[in-house]
């Protein structure tokens, strides 16, 4: 679509002020819209970064005025106005969102940008108990950081990567420190066996106690209602004084289920990030959109991927070119160990191991799907991993014996790939390559 | 207070104060300049925060980590002998009036 036939909208409305909807915001100035725009956000003050929350905030290395995506005059200077609420609700026919204290606000186009919330532990009573923790916002960080400060026995129930994360944080305070994972190994929806592996003993190298395949069956209480011990299966009590869920997050739909838009698992998207109304766009972690080789609809949480629909939402509004999805990648600092992923990771993938995640400190994952590369998990080598979002981008095939070839430098490789790839039409989707 | 003069490739000059032990990439944010994008957060994971170091000023700046040094091979424009990710560049006091170039693109 080019800029002649852009539509035209007077006011926009983003619902959801974390990393996706201040950029949405931001992008759609950038992009030249000079309607009224509007930033619904649900907590107050400016948006906030929310990966250091888990890592450099708990450590006190960061402060909240760190956390700031950008400064309060920035959004003075560009006319968003951010406006503190909860949305209840889409009236699609009078185009307006209601917000719970009655305010109504017209909309041309909303941009849902509702992220997720924390997966609760089902069939247990331990909500009220103020050593419980879980850990989305600010707030969470805040408060798990003041009750980290004043314990000695941290259980995090979950070893996804904010448990581990807050792991690493939490030993690097000084805590004893327990993960239970349900799961035989760690971050086993995300990643390989080679990578759960190696972060399981990297956490058992800096102390912490790993236990996989923990049933989590019941809570004992204390006086003052703190949980005092987790039960697991077998029967072992394991003792805390700070308990920790991080048990992944389910997408926040409820506003477009309610308005009756398509929705599974994550509000239906197209690749401009069009809902199944043209004029509802959904981006970022409450979003299912359809990527990678094969267009399967995906719910993608990071931080990438909720800049580059930002970006995509903001370039539909304008009527400017879609942005090209670049493959996503993913980061994950634990202690010393810097974990870089690109592309899309699915069980059903062949693997090759470059180096040894036994005895390197630094090693990657790469994972083809029908001979072409479509991921690669990159521990400690940002060389690596740059060339890693160079060959993952483009579907390269033919290259499975270099990647293990710790002899063959990967810059190397992907300069190759670069080099043949400005070799074959433009047209191809696929590019097979010898070195 | 350590002032910091950001250069864009346009050649638009802007001073701003900084903070002594803040971040370049967080003075740059904190005034809400452009060019620096700055997608992780300043946890050196995506290279988005590119600055060429004026000549004059690159023998007072610390040299880089390795893993930065690695880091810079993921910038969108060519890295030169005086790139930095602005994120690890602390500001001292003996880096008052630092001058940074901003490159044409993070992206």
């Amino acid at each position: 679509m080019n800029a002649a036939q852009a539509p035209e909208y007077g006011a926009v409305v983003i619902v959801g002020a974390g990393q996706a909807g201040a950029e949405a915001a931001t992008e759609l100035r950038a992009c030249g819209y000079t309607g009224t725009l509007t930033l619904v956000h649900e907590e107050e003050g400016v948006p906030y970064a929310r990966p250091p929350l888990s890592k450099a905030y708990l450590l006190g290395a960061a402060t909240e005025a760190d956390l700031a995506i950008r400064p309060a005059s920035v959004y003075v200077e560009q006319g968003i106005e951010i406006l503190s609420g909860a949305v209840d609700s889409i009236d699609r026919d009078n185009r307006r969102v209601r917000l719970h204290d009655g305010r109504e606000l017209p909309y041309d186009a909303v941009i849902l940008a509702t992220g997720g919330q924390p997966r609760r532990l089902a069939g247990c009573d331990i909500e009220r108990a103020s050593n419980v923790h879980y850990l989305k916002t600010l707030a969470d960080a805040t408060a798990l950081k003041e009750t980290l400060r004043t314990s000695s026995k941290l259980v995090i129930v979950g070893g996804g990567y904010i448990g581990l994360e807050a792991a690493a944080a939490a030993r690097q305070l000084g805590l004893q420190v327990t993960v239970l994972e349900a799961q035989p190994r760690l971050l086993a929806r995300v990643t390989s066996e080679p990578v759960s592996d190696f972060y399981r003993r990297l956490h058992e190298s800096r102390g912490v106690d790993i236990r996989l395949a923990a049933q989590v069956v019941s809570f004992e209480f204390g006086a003052g209602g703190h949980v005092t011990a987790v039960v697991l299966a077998d029967g072992e009590r394991v003792a805390c004084d700070a308990l920790l869920v991080g048990i992944g997050q389910q997408p926040r739909t409820e506003l477009a289920e309610r308005a009756g838009l398509a929705v599974t698992e994550g509000v239906l998207v197209d690749a401009a990030c069009r809902s199944s109304d043209h004029r509802i766009l959904a981006i970022g972690d409450c979003a299912r959109q359809p990527c990678g080789a094969d267009r399967t609809p995906r719910r993608i949480e990071s931080v990438d991927n909720a800049l580059q629909q930002a970006r995509i939402a903001a370039a539909a509004l304008t009527g400017k070119p879609i942005p090209v999805r670049a493959a996503p990648w993913f980061w994950s600092n634990q202690f010393d160990a810097r974990l870089q992923s690109v592309g899309i990771y699915t069980p059903d993938c062949e693997r090759v191991v470059r180096g040894d995640p036994q005895t390197d400190s630094s090693f990657s994952v790469w994972y083809l799907r029908a001979g072409a590369l479509v991921a690669a998990d990159v521990v400690s080598s940002p060389r690596d991993f740059a060339a890693a979002r160079r060959l993952v981008g483009g579907g390269v095939s033919g290259v499975a014996s270099k990647l293990a070839d710790t002899s063959v430098p990967l810059n190397y490789l992907a300069t190759s790939v670069i080099c043949a790839a400005s070799q074959v039409p433009s047209n191809s989707n696929s590019i097979q390559v010898s070195v | 207070m350590p002032a910091v003069t950001f250069v864009q490739a346009s050649g638009e000059r802007k001073t701003v104060q900084g903070l002594d032990g803040e971040s370049v990439m967080q003075v740059a944010r904190r005034h809400g300049l452009p060019g620096i994008v700055a997608d992780c957060g300043g946890e050196l994971s995506c290279a988005t925060c590119h600055v060429m170091v004026d000549e004059q000023w690159l023998a007072a700046v610390p040299a880089r980590s390795p893993d930065e040094e690695e880091m810079l091979e993921c910038t969108a424009e060519m890295p030169t002998a005086c790139s930095r990710l602005a994120c690890q560049v602390r500001l001292t006091p003996a880096l008052e009036g630092l001058v940074v170039h901003v490159p044409r693109s993070q992206k």
